[in-house]
């Protein structure tokens, strides 16, 4: 973005307007003066309020962990929860009024299935039958479950009144988004397979800023042979096509792993692949950094070199780090999804965005319930996000930019 | 320049000693060895186990020995006799398998390469020249979408387009008369046909990156003192644009490459899992899935080495280009 900036300056030449004067301190006005005291945190967080997509991009993303946070609560089911009668059911929109003999009431209600015999492929469909009513409620008790561990509860967003505290079954159904091959709830399951996913994407960018920061602050600070060994695993890394490399790597996990093994063998997978992109920005400023005169002055006052690092260089580029953070998590979720998809990264009983995808690998099963695309959706919000987020924060934290 | 290339090719070969080390790691990660998934495989059918022909497996491949002594044994047999080692599932060489399925995901890659430089290239001038016009801001949309939604969904998507409105099974790069025939022009024609599915869904991320980076190089042009002083002259607007500007915009197109290439095969292999191409993505995953080692590691090392050189081959392309590249290294 910061290549769009047009060169003020000349402009006034080619109008022939003067250029004008530079106005004595005294005489600015309260809200310039205030931009000279401003820390810079401050200046930063004004300019990316600016920065609309950015804001945007932030809530979102907020909101999406929100969902990652209060997944118990927000899902009407819990993941593994089936049904052999409603398999491939499909959405029932989400009434919130109900016609009475007394008019229009809020009174929510989903409408109940009818099952036809399709004729053709002699299978059996749901419709959604409008006779039928299910009533519904918010914040209405349903399974229970134990949030973050800690303490019991069974109240869920959104659920139908009656309820069957049978945690395996679903015997009322509300699929707000569908079901499944198993009857499983869609929502649910998408709800649950945020918090896998947006986790990993966090995990796996936190290993890769641990892999990124120390070699890529090496191969800044020290220079010379090792920059040059380092940079040139970065420049192997990024010559080879990955997906065939982690279809490799991830199709090597022992089988006999359980399924939070497997999530953090996907996880160091990513990551060890991940890091090249931090570990370039974080060369490039340690570069720029090394010959500054604050940095000399820290390190003629005998701290040591670890402390000139943390304490003193680090800070100055931090929230760059932040930005590109931001930038590499959705190429994490991409490629969870993309080996979920393909059955080589995460296994059920875990629930992800790509192994909720792998529902809809096939033709068939996209054609008869086309509902199963919908966690591709979450992936594309979730992506969007997180790009205009950092996009924004990268802006923001460019003191040189517009 | 014949200096440049030559370094560059010297460069390369810690490269691909890396990628073969690599590979060989993959083949031997699996629990147990060749020959136990082999003798497993037979008992499994009921074929009885011939021990001499055992003993000259295992000669072959230097099993029991040192890892070192292995790792030799397979890569001499790949750059001495183009033998890849026996792929157990098909029963066959590992390289009658390859190369076919190589030439399809290359000449998908490329044709995706071409693909994305003919789509960006006028859009990108277009939103570089109309900043902030209507156009600039589609376009940048396009862009961010192209870029959020994984390859395979796309494919996904378009298949059940394709089916629920047009009533038509996309996938696959031959229609069935030509699945087995011989190379000839009408066989041609029919691949032709059908390529331009995968080239679209691979090229979408692609393209969106190659315009964003296209408008921003050639504003970064547009602004200089050389389209100042070419426009006093009184050269027409077109012929300004296409002859300097445009010119040195177009650089990063080809260093590019470098970066680009690893994607679009990357995108090849899984969207050619989801469309059932005959390329390396289905065989890849299949002998991933059956623990098919030499035919897996084979096909990692090559898509690897050959990303490599289309990568020198665009190094070499860009420095003839730009003589300022040859002559500072």
């Amino acid at each position: 973005m910061t290549t769009e900036v047009q060169p003020v300056s000349r402009e006034n030449k080619q109008t022939g307007r003067p250029i004008e004067p530079v106005q004595p301190e005294h005489a600015l006005q309260d809200s310039e003066s205030r931009v000279y005291v401003a820390s810079q945190y401050t200046l930063m967080w004004r300019k990316f309020r600016k920065h609309r997509l950015a804001m945007f991009g932030g809530i979102v993303t907020i909101a999406i962990y929100l969902v990652v946070i209060f997944a118990e609560f927000l899902a009407p089911f819990p993941s593994s929860a089936f049904s052999s009668q409603y398999t491939y059911a499909p959405p029932q929109p989400l009434h919130l009024f109900d016609e009475t003999p007394d008019g229009m009431r809020f009174a929510p209600y989903v409408n109940g299935y009818k099952v036809e015999i399709d004729p053709v492929a002699l299978r059996r469909t749901f419709v959604v039958d409008p006779e039928e009513k299910i009533p519904v409620s918010f914040f209405t008790r349903g399974t229970p479950y134990k949030m973050w561990w800690l303490f019991k509860s069974d109240i869920h967003l959104v659920g139908p009144i009656e309820y069957d505290a049978d945690p395996d079954r679903i015997k009322i159904p509300v699929y707000l988004l569908g079901a499944d091959r198993l009857g499983r709830d869609v929502l649910s399951r998408m709800i649950y397979g945020t918090r896998i996913s947006m986790t990993i994407g966090l995990v796996g960018v936190a290993l890769s800023f641990l892999l990124g920061i120390t070699l890529g602050g090496i191969s800044g600070y020290y220079g010379g042979g090792l920059d040059n060994i380092i940079q040139r695993a970065i420049e192997f890394l990024r010559s080879i096509p990955t997906i065939p490399l982690w279809m490799g790597l991830a199709a090597a996990l022992p089988s006999s792993w359980s399924p939070l093994q497997v999530f953090f063998g996907i996880t160091i997978i990513l990551s060890l692949i991940g890091w090249t992109g931090l570990a370039r920005v974080v060369r490039g400023r340690f570069l720029a950094l090394r010959t500054e005169d604050f940095v000399m002055s820290a390190r003629l006052d005998g701290n040591s070199e670890f402390r000139t690092i943390m304490v003193h260089m680090v800070p100055s580029f931090f929230s760059h780090i932040i930005a590109s953070l931001t930038l590499s998590i959705p190429g994490m979720i991409l490629a969870e999804t993309s080996l979920s998809f393909l059955g080589l990264g995460l296994r059920s009983p875990v629930v992800s965005w790509g192994v909720l995808l792998q529902e809809a690998q096939n033709i068939r099963s996209v054609a008869t319930a086309p509902w199963l695309l919908v966690p591709g959706l979450a992936v594309v919000v979730a992506v969007l996000a997180l790009n205009f987020l950092g996009d924004g924060l990268r802006d923001a934290a460019d003191p040189y930019g517009r | 320049m014949l200096q440049f290339i030559l370094r560059r090719v010297f460069y390369m070969i810690p490269t691909l000693f890396v990628i073969s080390l690599v590979s060989f790691a993959i083949i031997q990660l699996p629990p147990g060895d060749y020959l136990t998934s082999l003798v497993a495989s037979m008992a499994a059918t009921g074929e009885t186990v011939d021990r001499a022909a055992l003993a000259a497996l295992e000669q072959r491949y230097g099993l029991g020995q040192p890892v070192y002594v292995q790792y030799w044994k397979w890569i001499s047999g790949i750059l001495l006799h183009g033998d890849f080692g026996q792929s157990f599932e098909w029963n066959q060489p590992v390289s009658t398998l390859l190369w076919g399925r190589l030439a399809l995901t290359f000449m998908i890659s490329l044709f995706t390469l071409f693909f994305t430089w003919i789509v960006a290239f006028p859009i990108g001038i277009f939103s570089a020249v109309r900043q902030y016009s209507w156009g600039d801001y589609v376009a940048t949309i396009i862009g961010y979408v192209g870029l959020a939604i994984p390859n395979f969904l796309i494919a996904l998507i378009l298949m059940y387009v394709a089916f629920k409105f047009f009533n038509q099974s996309v996938g696959g790069l031959f229609s069935p008369e030509y699945q087995d025939a011989a190379w000839d022009w009408a066989k041609l024609w029919d691949l032709f046909k059908h390529l331009w599915i995968p080239v679209v869904i691979i090229g979408t991320a692609g393209t969106a990156g190659l315009i964003r980076i296209m408008r921003a190089n050639l504003l970064d042009e547009l602004h200089k003192p050389y389209v100042v002083t070419a426009r006093a002259k009184g050269l027409s607007e077109e012929r300004l644009l296409l002859k300097y500007p445009v010119r040195v915009a177009l650089n990063p197109f080809v260093s590019t490459v470098g970066w680009t290439l690893p994607a679009l095969v990357s995108g090849e292999a899984i969207v050619s899992i989801v469309l059932s191409l005959p390329t390396t993505g289905p065989l890849l995953l299949r002998a991933l899935m059956s623990q098919d080692m030499y035919l897996a590691g084979s096909f990692i090392m090559l898509l690897s080495t050959l990303t490599v050189i289309g990568t020198l081959l665009s190094d070499v392309l860009l420095a003839w280009l730009d003589p300022r590249i040859r002559l500072t290294q």
